[in-house]
């Protein structure tokens, strides 16, 4: 097991042990895995009221055009992202890829159009290497700042706005992706409606110094509940959404990934930006000819979990291989086993019979839509 | 007698039957379990053998053979509803009981002193 010693804390360290937090090692961070409560009733307490992550481990990125110009940031990126940014408007917030010369998926990360710069956020485990490649990859049209004077939490569920407008009632009228900054207990704040969890909810970045002060006051609301790790992965897995270094990494591409609705009209062929990222030739190939293999969803038949790493089988005896699971484990919301993963584009059909090798056995599985719960976004 | 095991089991030895289940802090570590999955009646198993697995959300666990032995009987309400296994880890919710090989090895198992002590 990873030591403890040399682990990275977050702004927020102190609080989730005041709170009785399990930590544990993540992508350099000690974090909490869960509280008192446990995951479970961490997932279900998201899903019915409002769940509250420390989400501070997280890369948050600046990206300021030298000239000025937003649309020069924009440009910029996108040499780097198959995402439209210069079409995303001040205030919007779009879910973006870093792809490779190989078309593979560097990381994944959210961009925000902040009027004069891009905000973005990328996952920890990638956030050094992720500022490299913007610094490399920008050339010298823009300065590229991490800020590590900022925490980041996320507020998620149906309680989320409701909690919120009594700090700030112009909450209400954000819409999912939208960001606007917001003073809340007189501390500055960059509020995005958005989150990784498949319920409405927000992502708060506060600066440092008020971080734990701003928390602390949202967890005394009666509503509002500290969720960990455990949890937060439940819940996306639940939501059908990729963790990447799990079901996306440099070996997948979007379209395997079937992430094909991060990558907007205007970067694919014939669009008006088409391609100039890296990999395009490869991804916008496989937009016309498909892929050997995809991205799907999967219900285990019985009550065992089948967790991630386990391999698919078309036959029962494990003769006929046909993919592998990515992510899986117990879905507290639909309250039973949930998983997915890559399989042969033969086998891709909702419906699709399969079998998963668990300790031996070959379980029963069915290719199921993702994703598993109904997104609740305020679109 | 109660018994233990470091791999946190413990065991409740009647003549030569031995009654398995985990222990309440194995049981907190392990967190919500959603699945259990025993062994069948009339396996037989070495010391040290993985004889059951637990789920949590998050992870699988084995449940080790505490002492060579046959299973003679398995305890469906834990397979039928594996949060018991939380509320109630060292009475209702039992794995199965162990017709020992050898009633004499469970002395080498660490009494409930001994596994205070290496849990505390």
């Amino acid at each position: 097991m990873e030591g403890i010693s040399h682990l990275k804390h977050t702004p927020l360290h102190a609080l989730h042990l005041s709170l009785g937090a399990r930590m544990v090692p993540f992508a350099g961070y000690e974090m909490p895995v869960q509280y008192l409560e446990g995951v479970l009733k961490e997932h279900l307490h998201t899903r019915a009221a409002a769940g509250l992550f420390d989400v501070s481990h997280m890369g948050q990125i600046i990206i300021r055009p030298k000239s000025g110009r937003i649309e020069d940031a924009a440009l910029a990126l996108e040499k780097l992202v198959p995402v439209d940014v210069l079409g995303l408007a001040e205030g919007r917030q779009r879910y973006g890829l870093f792809t490779n010369a190989e078309g593979g998926i560097l990381d994944d990360l959210m961009i925000t159009n902040r009027r004069d710069h891009l905000f973005l956020v990328v996952n920890a485990a990638c956030k050094d290497a992720d500022f490299e490649h913007l610094k490399n990859g920008l050339g010298g049209t823009c300065e590229v700042t991490m800020l590590d004077d900022r925490a980041l939490i996320a507020l998620q569920g149906p309680r989320a706005e409701p909690v919120l407008c009594e700090l700030w009632a112009d909450v209400a009228g954000m819409r999912f992706m939208d960001v606007a900054e917001a003073d809340l207990h007189d501390v500055a704040c960059i509020i995005s409606r958005s989150g990784y969890t498949g319920e409405d909810g927000f992502e708060i970045s506060i600066p440092v110094g008020s971080a734990a002060d701003v928390t602390q006051r949202l967890l005394e609301h009666p509503d509002v509940m500290p969720v960990g790790l455990g949890a937060r992965d439940s819940l996306r897995l639940e939501a059908g959404l990729c963790l990447y270094g799990n079901d996306i990494d440099t070996g997948t591409t979007p379209v395997e990934a079937a992430l094909e609705w991060a990558i907007q009209k205007s970067r694919r062929a014939g669009g008006e930006r088409a391609g100039g990222f890296p990999g395009a030739d490869r991804i916008l190939a496989e937009f016309t000819d498909g892929t050997s293999r995809r991205r799907v969803g999967l219900r285990p038949d019985g009550r065992a979990p089948v967790r991630g790493g386990a391999k698919l089988f078309v036959d029962a005896e494990g003769k006929a291989p046909a993919g592998a699971v990515t992510s899986g484990g117990f879905g507290p919301s639909v309250d039973g086993p949930i998983a997915m993963g890559y399989v042969d584009a033969a086998h891709t059909e909702n419906g699709t019979k399969l079998f998963a090798e668990v300790r031996g056995k070959y379980l029963p599985v069915t290719v199921s839509a993702l994703p598993f719960v109904k997104q609740t976004y305020k679109r | 007698m109660l018994k233990f095991t470091e791999e946190h089991e413990w065991l409740k030895i009647e003549g030569d039957v031995a009654t398995v289940g985990i222990t309440e802090h194995a049981a907190g570590q392990l967190g919500d379990l959603v699945f259990v999955e025993l062994p069948e009646t009339g396996a037989s198993f070495s010391k040290g053998d993985s004889a059951a697995t637990v789920e949590s959300v998050k992870a699988a666990s084995d449940v080790y053979c505490p002492l060579d032995g046959e299973i003679i009987e398995i305890n469906q309400a834990i397979v039928d509803d594996p949060a018991l296994v939380n509320s109630d880890p060292q009475g209702a919710a039992w794995f199965f009981k162990l017709k020992l090989a050898d009633p004499s090895a469970a002395n080498a198992l660490l009494d409930e002193a001994a596994y205070k002590e290496l849990v505390a």
